[in-house]
């Protein structure tokens, strides 16, 4: 009796895992579509989506090629673009973010109050509210380029980050920074070789968090930067259709399949990471 | 002991002020420059006529008057609200199942994981692209297309948002279902509930603060949606009306602000602001009451 009990649970399960695996095979069709699609003849992407690229509709690796040209503008160059100003975004991010959030939440005066509640209030702000006059500050302070752009970042993204930090420093106990006030450390090297080791893991969350916005962002760079030099590669993908009337699909799904190969094997790699820090920002408020 | 305690911290507080400009002042610096400045200064140009920010003129509310006025605005909140609350409950209801499914202990749960969470990570626009071709494909069998028809463009949408938020409110929905006791879920069993009466009294009450969470992020998640809108459909189909304006049947609040901007009206930048400024104040309202709720919630408990 309690066998097979057992025996219809187990197979209860199964049937789960089979209707799971089938969904799974749902939801890696569209990305397996633009790999199909990349290697096929720009005729075909419309009328035989769903077909192997054989035969006649074969075009090899012409729209990977014809891609690096396409829609005017080098796609290597916005590739290049989007790495420097993630990178750089995230890193001003993380360091001053964290080295604001300890002493807003170490020092007990008024101003880090204000400060603290103008970014929990910064959170909810959608980002049409300022677009516009963002964009104008940006334009008239020089921060128009790649490389000043980070700058913004830090400015509107410095809510979330700070308070993602002031929830982990202030669960980390004083008694430690004490010790090293003892031994002589100054405020500089409590912060530095005491402080900034044990924020390790909320460092991780928060930059995997600003990397993925960064990374996709559309709407900061395309009003901020000068797009007829600068763009990266949301703005090149979202031009390739603006800059013709038709446009080749084919070379568009080559350049959309490169642009997420580094993504997928970013998750894959760090898969762990990436879910914990992704959950963790959705917890804010 | 204690005061000796107090006052060396005291010490280590003023100590750590006199590195305030070091500590404080690069953040202050961009915070001012990326958002407290715009900010203000977007609110006051809401009540301004401007072509550029150097020559705005006070007009107080009529900026105001004139967003309400605009069919293309009020069209674009209805079609959010419907788009947003539609999204919400469908997304909600498959993500909790297939983190009930992904809770059961069965084979093979974190491939499904790794799998449902993945295009979380793909940008709005290159998602849009990717399903702007499928979508076409199919639709092209009975020769049109998702920009023909703003039913296809809703539930082309609806489709996209789905596939791409499933994985992440699973995710939530995985922690909260978790850390429901096993005691509780046993206690259940040696009662006699049955499977059903075991998830509707024992399971989802336990996990209502993941519940409240995902039902508020997708919801401020449809509201503010651009990129897969742009993307997908630019708010195609187009309809002149009467009058000669144009109304994008498939254009959100966000699309909307932005083309307002984009403009050719003398006054369609101060009306745009202000539209701007009724959309901070929809979804900001979105944020406390979902704030409110969770301390509120936080307290009875």
């Amino acid at each position: 009796m309690n066998k097979k009990r057992l025996s219809a649970e187990q197979r209860r399960k199964n049937t789960l895992s089979a209707i799971l695996a089938v969904i799974c095979v749902i939801y890696v069709f569209p990305v397996l579509m633009v790999v199909v699609n990349s290697f096929k003849l720009n005729t075909f992407v419309k009328t035989d989506t769903f077909a192997l690229p054989t035969g006649e509709m074969y075009a090899g690796l012409d729209n990977f090629i014809k891609g690096m040209t396409f829609g005017n503008y080098p796609f290597v160059k916005s590739v290049l673009y989007s790495v420097v100003i993630t990178l750089m975004s995230a890193f001003l991010i993380l360091l001053f973010t964290s080295m604001a959030a300890w002493y807003i939440a170490r020092v007990n005066s008024l101003f880090c109050k204000v400060l603290y509640f103008l970014c929990v209030f910064s959170m909810v702000i959608p980002f049409q509210m300022v677009m516009y006059t963002l964009s104008k500050t940006a334009d008239k302070l020089k921060l128009n380029t790649p490389w000043t752009i980070p700058i913004v970042y830090l400015g509107f993204g410095a809510g979330l980050a700070i308070f993602m930090f002031v929830g982990f420093v202030k669960s980390i106990p004083l008694e430690i920074e004490e010790a090293a006030a003892i031994d002589g450390c100054g405020p500089l090297r409590t912060y530095f070789s005491v402080v900034l080791p044990m924020l390790k893991p909320t460092m991780i969350s928060v930059g995997i968090l600003e990397i993925m916005w960064v990374w996709n962002d559309y709407l900061l760079p395309v009003l901020v930067l000068d797009i007829n030099e600068y763009r990266t590669i949301p703005i090149h993908i979202q031009y390739l259709k603006g800059s013709y009337g038709t446009v080749d699909l084919g070379a568009t799904m080559a350049l959309i399949l490169l642009s997420i190969i580094p993504v997928i094997v970013f998750y894959l790699t760090c898969q762990k990471h990436i879910i914990k820090g992704v959950a963790a920002g959705a917890v804010k408020g | 002991m204690k005061t000796k305690k107090i006052s060396n911290s005291n010490s280590i507080q003023r100590a750590t002020r006199m590195w305030s400009p070091l500590f404080l002042g690069p953040v202050v610096a961009a915070f001012c420059i990326g958002f407290v400045w715009p900010f203000i200064q977007g609110i006051w140009l809401s009540l301004c006529r401007f072509k550029l920010v150097s020559d705005a003129k006070f007009i107080g509310f009529d900026n105001y008057i004139k967003a309400f006025q605009d069919a293309s605005f009020t069209h674009a909140f209805w079609y959010t609200a419907l788009f947003a609350v539609t999204s919400l409950v469908i997304i909600n209801v498959l993500a909790f199942i297939v983190a009930y499914i992904l809770t059961q202990s069965i084979r093979g749960s974190n491939l499904f994981r790794t799998v449902f969470f993945m295009p979380n990570l793909i940008g709005g626009i290159v998602l849009g692209y990717i399903w702007s071709m499928i979508f076409d494909g199919i639709l092209s069998r009975w020769s049109t297309s998702i920009l023909m028809d703003s039913k296809f463009g809703f539930w082309g949408l609806i489709i996209l948002m789905c596939w791409q938020q499933v994985g992440y409110m699973m995710i939530i929905y995985i922690a909260g279902l978790q850390n429901v006791p096993g005691e509780m879920l046993e206690a259940a069993r040696i009662d006699g509930a049955t499977r059903m009466e075991t998830l509707f009294k024992v399971t989802i009450p336990n996990v209502m603060p993941s519940i409240t969470i995902c039902v508020f992020l997708s919801l401020t998640n449809g509201f503010k949606l651009f990129d897969q809108n742009l993307a997908l459909t630019a708010g195609q189909p187009f309809i002149i009306q009467p009058d000669g304006t144009t109304i994008r049947t498939t254009e959100m609040l966000a699309l909307n602000i932005f083309n307002t901007f984009n403009g050719t009206g003398s006054a369609s930048q101060g009306i745009a602001q202000a539209k701007a400024v009724i959309f901070f104040i929809l979804v900001a309202g979105m944020g406390l009451a979902q704030l409110a709720y969770t301390r509120n919630k936080e307290v009875q408990q």
